[in-house]
């Protein structure tokens, strides 16, 4: 028993993903669908968030910049050769004249990311608090203000459109299923836990003769790849998108769902997406009008938002370290026998 | 003289950053919170402004200032309170949810309000227009919010220094529990500095709604993110390198914006970022770059650099 007890903490977040996809893609109309795959991408990108922040430790504000790089990437490269010297006449000739397919545009939004973040890892991942926020947060503004204006690789200011829309059901619950097994391998890996480490106490960390900058700079890279690829997932799910989009709201609204959920853990990173994005979802159609038990409930336009905010409050004032108080996934056995180790420490 | 022009319009914009700044870091002093809900402070204040149209600008500004102190408090009470000791991404999201929360129930009611320019009761307005002194071209307002900014400085300065409570403020900033431990009330200091932001960030808006009627729901929004930028960036550990920072990021925005733009204004120049629209990403490469050199902020007292980089 003991060696499988890694396999609820795997599975449990699996299947929340896998169960909100099958039922919402069997019973949800053609409106509501985008808004449930939207949901699951969510997964995909806070999961990437998590694998950093979570993690480490340190908060950063950049890691929807990657989103930003593979979503533009992605969608870039897969419009159609005809129309593309039309919508984006500036582009550089190579970007200009060439189209991949929707699989190569996930690995190029992948591998984008990860470079990305690399290069921007390398000497910020020497920061640690408030000063590594903001200036993750800074590389945020400056991905945001170049990909808006600088039209030689992207759309600038206008929208990027035709864009084809292939993340369905299957695309997006097997993207944001294999990001939560690559964020789980990770976070039980030799550079995980050393990781993991480093955020529970630095110093001894170091003592023991780990390369704290190292360490975050793997899971800074992963994680911008991570990002880069559920922002492909993104872009062919919107098929349309400008720059506001992966900016300002996505970064607090993904950060929310992280702190939510509870900061700490693989599991609150997926239940916190989740809630949130289920939430917003009904808030939503309540603004249209929903009937719930027999009584027809309409809320006034806007509500939703006002909403969301409200419960995602009241969640932290409850609970300041998430739903799940960043604990994984366990079964009953495994927690008690946590308990007994607990209080034998406590103990001696 | 253009130079001249562009320095005193920066000086003018750093003052109202600066003022943004000491609210954000008189919180940050005693609660260690981030707060991110203070542009909507700024946000409510402006409202008031508007709503309080007609009125004598006396009674509009002291309007504005009461529902600032009293939408502050409640705040505290509210979050700030009950999340004490929390850690600091948990009280930075609880403040994006207040901030959040706040901009989407202005939405929902009130959408986009003017402030007329050149109504009858309203001198306020009239700061807007422009004084003329050889070649420069200077707005009342550039030199209400200078001096403004500086005779909030000197209150502070005073209250701080020489007060009580100031003290007490100063206390519960360097080591919270123990200037507890001697008999300080966290509550009452807690209470008082976020009362002090609230009248900062009415006076901030009232600058702020001069310099541009237009009153929405992200009124104060960008504002903020900017100051807490700049705030970090000068260290946020003490107040007077905390309004440093401020004052340093509206200034270094300003001038360099005037800079760029002087060297083209389009995007298809031929080394790209030197356009204006560059100035976002030149400001923040600046920010990185000094967070890099001194991670505790540029006017933190020395020796504390190390500690904060790996």
């Amino acid at each position: 028993m003991r060696r499988l007890d890694w396999l609820p903490q795997l599975l449990g977040p699996i299947a929340l993903v896998v169960l909100l996809a099958a039922i919402t893609s069997a019973v949800a109309s053609a409106g509501d669908s985008v808004k449930f795959r939207n949901a699951i991408v969510s997964v995909a990108i806070v999961v990437a968030l998590y694998v950093f922040v979570g993690n480490s430790g340190v908060l950063s504000f950049g890691q929807v910049s990657f989103v930003a790089v593979g979503a533009f990437s992605a969608g870039v490269m897969t419009i159609p050769l005809d129309s593309k010297r039309g919508v984006l006449p500036d582009l550089f000739p190579l970007l200009r004249d060439h189209t991949i397919s929707n699989a190569w545009s996930l690995v190029l939004a992948t591998g984008l990311g990860a470079l990305y973040a690399f290069l921007v890892g390398i000497p910020l991942m020497r920061l640690s608090g408030l000063a590594a926020g903001i200036a993750t947060f800074a590389v945020l503004g400056i991905t945001y203000n170049v990909l808006t204006y600088w039209t030689k690789i992207g759309p600038g200011a206008t929208t990027l459109t035709l864009i084809p829309g292939t993340t369905d059901y299957l695309q997006a619950t097997l993207g944001a299923c294999a990001v939560i097994a690559i964020a789980f391998a990770y976070q039980r890996s030799r550079f995980g836990r050393q990781l993991r480490a480093t955020r529970e106490d630095p110093a001894a960390a170091q003592a023991a003769g780990i390369d704290v900058h190292r360490q975050r700079l793997w899971a800074f890279t992963l994680s911008g790849a991570l990002s880069g690829f559920a922002g492909g997932l993104y872009v062919h799910l919107l098929e349309n998108i400008t720059t506001s989009q992966v900016y300002l709201d996505l970064t607090f609204l993904t950060l929310a769902m992280l702190v939510v959920g509870g900061v700490g853990s693989l599991f609150g990173a997926v239940l916190g997406a989740t809630c949130v994005s289920l939430l917003t979802i009904l808030l939503q159609n309540a603004e249209l009008g929903i009937h719930v038990v027999g009584w027809r409930i309409k809320l006034p336009s806007g509500s939703s938002l006002v909403g969301v905010a409200v419960v995602m409050l009241v969640v932290l004032l409850v609970r300041p370290s998430g739903i799940t108080g960043g604990r994984e996934l366990e079964l009953r056995r495994s927690r008690r026998r946590a308990e007994r180790v607990g209080s034998e420490l406590g103990a001696a | 003289m253009t130079h001249v022009q562009a320095l005193i319009d920066a000086v003018g914009l750093g003052a109202v950053y600066a003022l943004i700044a000491v609210g954000i870091g008189l919180v940050f002093g005693v609660l260690r919170l981030v707060n991110f809900a203070y542009g909507q402070l700024i946000m409510i204040a402006a409202y008031m402004l508007v709503f309080t149209d007609g009125w004598p600008d006396a009674a509009s500004i002291l309007i504005a200032v009461a529902a600032a102190v009293v939408a502050s408090l409640v705040m505290e009470r509210v979050a700030f309170r009950p999340l004490r000791g929390a850690t600091p991404a948990t009280m930075l999201v609880a403040t994006f949810a207040i901030a959040y929360l706040l901009q989407n129930v202005a939405l929902l009611r009130y959408t986009y309000r003017v402030r007329p320019i050149g109504d009858a009761a309203g001198t306020l307005a009239q700061l807007n227009q422009a004084v003329t002194i050889g070649s420069l071209h200077i707005r009342w307002i550039t030199f209400v919010a200078i001096g403004t900014g500086l005779v909030a400085f000197a209150a502070l300065a005073l209250l701080l220094n020489r007060t009580s409570i100031g003290l007490q403020m100063r206390a519960a900033a360097a080591d919270f529990p123990t200037a507890r431990l001697l008999g300080v009330r966290a509550n009452t200091v807690i209470m008082s500095a976020v009362a002090i932001s609230g009248v900062l960030a009415a006076v901030a808006a009232v600058i702020l709604v001069v310099q541009n009627p237009l009153v929405s729901n992200t009124t104060g929004l960008n504002e903020t993110i900017v100051v807490l930028v700049g705030v970090v960036v000068g260290g946020i550990d003490r107040l007077t390198s905390a309004t440093l920072g401020g004052f340093l990021i509206g200034f270094a925005t300003s001038f360099l914006g005037f800079e760029l733009a002087t060297q083209g204004s389009t995007s298809q120049t031929a080394w790209p970022f030197t356009s204006s629209v560059y100035l976002p990403s030149v400001v923040f490469v600046l920010v990185i770059l000094v967070l890099l050199l001194r991670p505790a902020g540029l006017f933190a007292r020395g020796g504390q650099g190390l500690a904060e980089r790996v």
